[in-house]
């Protein structure tokens, strides 16, 4: 499955409520290691579609959830399953951070 | 989009490609660009983190040919276009190991084998830490070295830029759009910064400059909450409360890679001869800051990367397109 954008508004309802674990991409348009990331998370989004979900969501109009999980750096990466985090990538640092860090919920 | 213009084919299976060049700033996409239009086949390993420096810029205002500014992530985006518009192959895998005494020369990328005749090494260089403690522990949680990616998220609050240059002076002014609580923390009672770029953060209002002080711990627990620093004239230590600290002391070259195959000086850049070889190896070439260790912009790694892709050329015995 490809990735779709969240919001602050269904945060809640795409993310914490999710049946199947969910991996969070906070990034914004003038981050340049964030264009980095988009096509190996894509990737990874249709390698593991049975399993996980990939989104993200933009900090630029979705403050309030950036704020709630304490980002002070994009692209962070946060892995969430059953309505709480697992763990986070902070920065763009390749793919197999990525699948270390979806490892560690699926 | 233009379309391709194909001036270089790729090699059958099995075949060397004429150019390998490692990297993805500057240096080696100009390089791509002067190899394939003088028709050489021509494969960049750009590393998973592509893009060099460039990519954690917001405006660069020095690069020829752009009066207003050019965003740095978008120049390496045509930068990357433009060569491969001419047929140059990219790859966005990071590079493992060479062997260069191997011909033709052999490179380890993403665990595939790829063969080439000739070299052009422009890795570029990293983000140099401070190497204090607290620091590593608290990348990503106030601890930054890319104020255009992380400054929004310090909107009204306390932040720290240590660093004298240029890329000190830029992340100080990014700051500021989003606070008005922005110290320079810099070990001399000078700046090496441009002219232009020092005048912008004196005049600054939102700027205060700590000079002569250096950053000994960063504190805190899940954030950064405070920074101890000393004052080297008189030894002095004070503490500083930030919510930010960040970085911007210089660069060390990515030659970690070639440790021992090529000659480089006692901070790890390679040692050039006739403008754009190594020394030890024909064939293999380098350009940009991998090198460069007293320019250091993009300006001028994307000449270093013409000259290098030149010389290719005429190891190949191909001649040098343009003239």
């Amino acid at each position: 499955m490809a990735t779709f954008d969240v919001t602050d508004s269904d945060f809640a309802e795409k993310v914490l409520k999710s049946p199947t674990p969910v991996l969070v991409d906070f990034w914004a348009p003038w981050c340049g290691p964030c264009k980095l990331a988009e096509p190996v998370l894509d990737e990874l989004s249709e390698e593991h579609k049975d399993k996980l979900t990939v989104v993200k969501l933009n900090v630029d109009e979705n403050q309030k959830s950036a704020s709630d999980y304490d980002v002070m750096s994009i692209p962070t990466t946060i892995l969430f399953k059953e309505g709480s985090e697992v763990d986070r990538q902070i920065g763009f640092a390749g793919r197999q951070a990525y699948e270390d860090l979806i490892k560690m919920g699926i | 989009m233009n379309d391709i213009i194909n001036f270089a084919s790729k090699p059958r299976e099995g075949d060397p490609w004429e150019v390998a060049i490692i990297g993805s700033g500057p240096a080696s996409f100009t390089a791509a660009i002067y190899t394939t239009r003088g028709a050489a086949s021509t494969l960049i390993l750009g590393g998973e983190k592509w893009g060099g420096q460039l990519m954690l810029t917001t405006t660069v205002d020095n690069f020829p040919g752009f009066p207003e500014g050019v965003q740095g992530p978008d120049l390496m985006q045509k930068m990357k276009a433009q060569a491969e518009r001419f047929g140059a192959e990219f790859v966005a895998k990071n590079v493992e190991a060479v062997d260069f005494d191997k011909k033709p020369f052999e490179i380890l990328a993403g665990g595939v084998k790829y063969l080439a005749k000739s070299i052009i090494i422009a890795t570029g260089a990293d983000t140099k830490w401070l190497g204090v403690p607290g620091e590593k522990e608290l990348i990503g949680r106030g601890v930054s070295s890319c104020a255009p990616c992380d400054a929004p998220f310090f909107k009204g609050k306390r932040v720290a830029v240590v660093g004298g240059g240029d890329s000190a002076m830029e992340e100080a002014l990014t700051l500021t759009k989003y606070t008005d609580d922005v110290t320079i923390i810099h070990r001399r009672d000078e700046f090496r910064a441009s002219v232009a770029m020092q005048k912008r953060v004196t005049e600054n209002s939102k700027i205060k400059i700590l000079w002569n002080t250096e950053v000994t711990e960063i504190i805190g627990k899940d954030r950064v909450e405070k920074l101890i620093l000393k004052n080297n004239k008189d030894g002095s230590s004070s503490e500083l409360p930030v919510d930010g600290v960040f970085v911007a002391v210089g660069h060390v070259p990515s030659t970690q890679v070639f440790a021992g195959k090529i000659e480089m000086d006692e901070k790890g850049y390679v040692v050039v001869k006739d403008s754009a070889a190594v020394n030890t190896h024909e064939g293999v070439f380098v350009a940009g800051d991998v090198h460069d260790w007293h320019y250091g912009q993009a300006v001028t790694a994307a000449g270093f990367g013409c000259m290098a892709g030149i010389e290719a050329l005429r190891f190949l015995d191909k001649p040098a397109p343009s003239w």
